[in-house]
């Protein structure tokens, strides 16, 4: 479980995040929705601490990360994967360089056991027999997947995804989506996902945090998220006609069950 | 940003640098890369420009000594004493300032902005002592050496040239070399060696380790840590002859 207590960060004059507090869970996918510029990636990035908070709190699984020293900052970074916008693999590694890269670097295994692993992760993500590819030999949604592997290979308590779909099409972006949500079940990670997908937001949204201008706006489920009257919030999601048009319809379907 | 900053945030860099690695077997594979990479990738153009350089030195010092009274021994000491004293260090340093530093600047200022510093940074590695230290090592060790092989090849080709054009006998060009030679001016030279092989490494580490924005400011910072090392080697040449000659 990850807490965040008032965390707010500025860049010289510009406030990105304003008093933001929250409770992600572990064995859910939670989300953290809204436009671009109201401060998801700040607030992740907050939350791993590749930035310094101005102030506030964030607390994993009981710990005070804001309070840790470099060391213990670093030790828990082993706990932590992350999925990257543009995947960040290693350029210059083959795919199973990049995975194996956290086992060489923090295991003493075998090297027989680390292919193995590998292997299996690879597995998981849908990737066999692509051991031996470089980064630029790969489209998009198997660099994503890579990162995954990537992300998963030593078994981390918290998942962070950074718009894991972003330039994906709605297929593959929906195949990231159900590998991010069954391996959070599977490993009972805490996973954190930066989307402004929509389909993400319905299908896999345990637990959603929209953020506006930097500040906490709304919170809840892909459920709530229907019958939410918060304007800004259906401006947001609703963006469409045929969006609209599909809460309508969702809400005539709630109403006609309950009566 | 003013100087005071850059140079504050340099220092700090360095000083992240130095921590204790979290697989010492894996920091050894990331230097002996980066010794090939510095050292073997740099060969080549090392070769053909002392060569030349010792070339060009024996037909200009020839050219300009014209009086009778003046031993042609002098050509060789001539040609030994600035090969060794600027040219393999000062010159060669340079040449490595546009080749190793570009690419060590453009290599860090692309796993910025591709987040792949972010990437190392999450999994708990210290990326400065990952992906600079073995940098600054490698040069530390490579540098010095292709300094060495540049005096030999420097020299070896003002051999060369003055024997193919006739100017003196390679036999008088041999009996100049040991004569009046001076080991301390190897020394001033390994020193000057190892000065500019930190600032070679280190200025465009920091150039690319803080590059913001894209693929335009990797260019800006690649072109801009050549420019400051060349600058900086300038400065600290002058500063090491006046301090040790």
């Amino acid at each position: 479980m990850i807490e965040f207590k008032n965390i707010s960060k500025r860049f010289d004059e510009k406030q990105v995040l304003q008093d933001v507090s929250h409770v992600m869970y572990s064995g859910k996918t939670n989300l953290i929705i809204g436009s671009s510029g109201s401060g998801k990636t700040v607030l992740q990035k907050c939350l791993v601490g590749l930035y310094e908070v101005d102030e506030g709190e964030i607390i994993y699984d009981g710990l005070s990360f804001t309070k840790m020293n470099d060391e213990e900052k670093k030790m828990l970074r082993q706990q932590i994967g992350m999925l990257f916008q543009g995947s960040a693999l290693f350029d210059s590694m083959t795919v199973e360089g990049n995975v194996k890269f956290p086992l060489d670097m923090f295991t003493k295994d075998k090297e027989s056991e680390k292919i193995k692993k590998v292997n299996e992760v690879l597995e998981r993500v849908n990737l066999v027999g692509t051991n031996n590819k470089l980064p630029s030999q790969l489209s998009g949604g198997m660099k994503k997947r890579v990162g995954i592997a990537r992300a998963i290979v030593l078994n981390p308590k918290f998942l962070f995804c950074d718009e894991p779909n972003s330039g994906l099409d709605p297929q593959t972006s929906m195949l990231i989506d159900k590998l991010i949500h069954d391996v959070t079940i599977e490993f009972n990670m805490t996973t954190i996902i930066n989307t402004h997908d929509m389909n993400s937001v319905m299908e896999i949204g345990n637990n959603i945090i929209y953020l506006k201008d930097g500040k906490k706006e709304w919170t809840g489920n892909s459920k709530d998220i229907i019958f939410s009257e918060n304007k800004n919030l259906n401006d947001f999601i609703f963006a469409s006609e045929f969006l609209q048009d599909a809460k309508e319809m969702r809400m005539l379907e709630a109403k006609g069950k309950k009566s | 940003m003013s100087f005071f900053s850059h140079l504050g945030k340099y220092f700090i860099m360095l000083k992240g640098m130095i921590s204790k690695p979290e697989n010492s077997k894996l920091y050894w594979k990331e230097f002996m890369h980066q010794c090939s990479e510095i050292g073997i990738g740099s060969l080549g153009i090392v070769c053909i420009i002392s060569l030349f350089m010792g070339a060009v030195s024996a037909l200009q010092t020839a050219y300009q000594i014209t009086s009778p009274f003046v031993s042609k021994l002098i050509i060789a000491q001539i040609i030994r004493d600035t090969v060794i004293l600027e040219f393999a260090p000062t010159l060669i340093c340079i040449v490595l300032a546009g080749v190793v530093g570009s690419k060590i600047a453009s290599e860090l200022g692309n796993m910025r902005v591709s987040e792949q510093i972010d990437a190392i940074e999450i999994m708990g590695i210290n990326s400065k002592t990952y992906l600079i230290l073995p940098k600054i090592a490698a040069a530390l060790i490579t540098i010095p050496m292709l300094v060495i092989l540049a005096m030999v090849l420097g020299i070896y080709g003002g051999r060369l040239t003055v024997g193919l054009s006739g100017i003196i006998s390679t036999e008088t060009y041999d009996r100049g070399l040991k004569e009046l030679f001076l080991p301390y001016n190897v020394f001033f030279a390994m020193m000057k060696a190892y000065t500019f092989a930190f600032i070679v490494s280190s200025i465009p580490a920091y150039f690319g380790y803080y590059v913001k924005g894209g693929s335009l400011e990797i260019g800006r910072n690649s072109t801009k840590s050549v420019v400051v090392t060349c600058v900086v080697i300038l400065f600290a040449d002058y500063i090491l002859a006046a301090l040790l000659l």
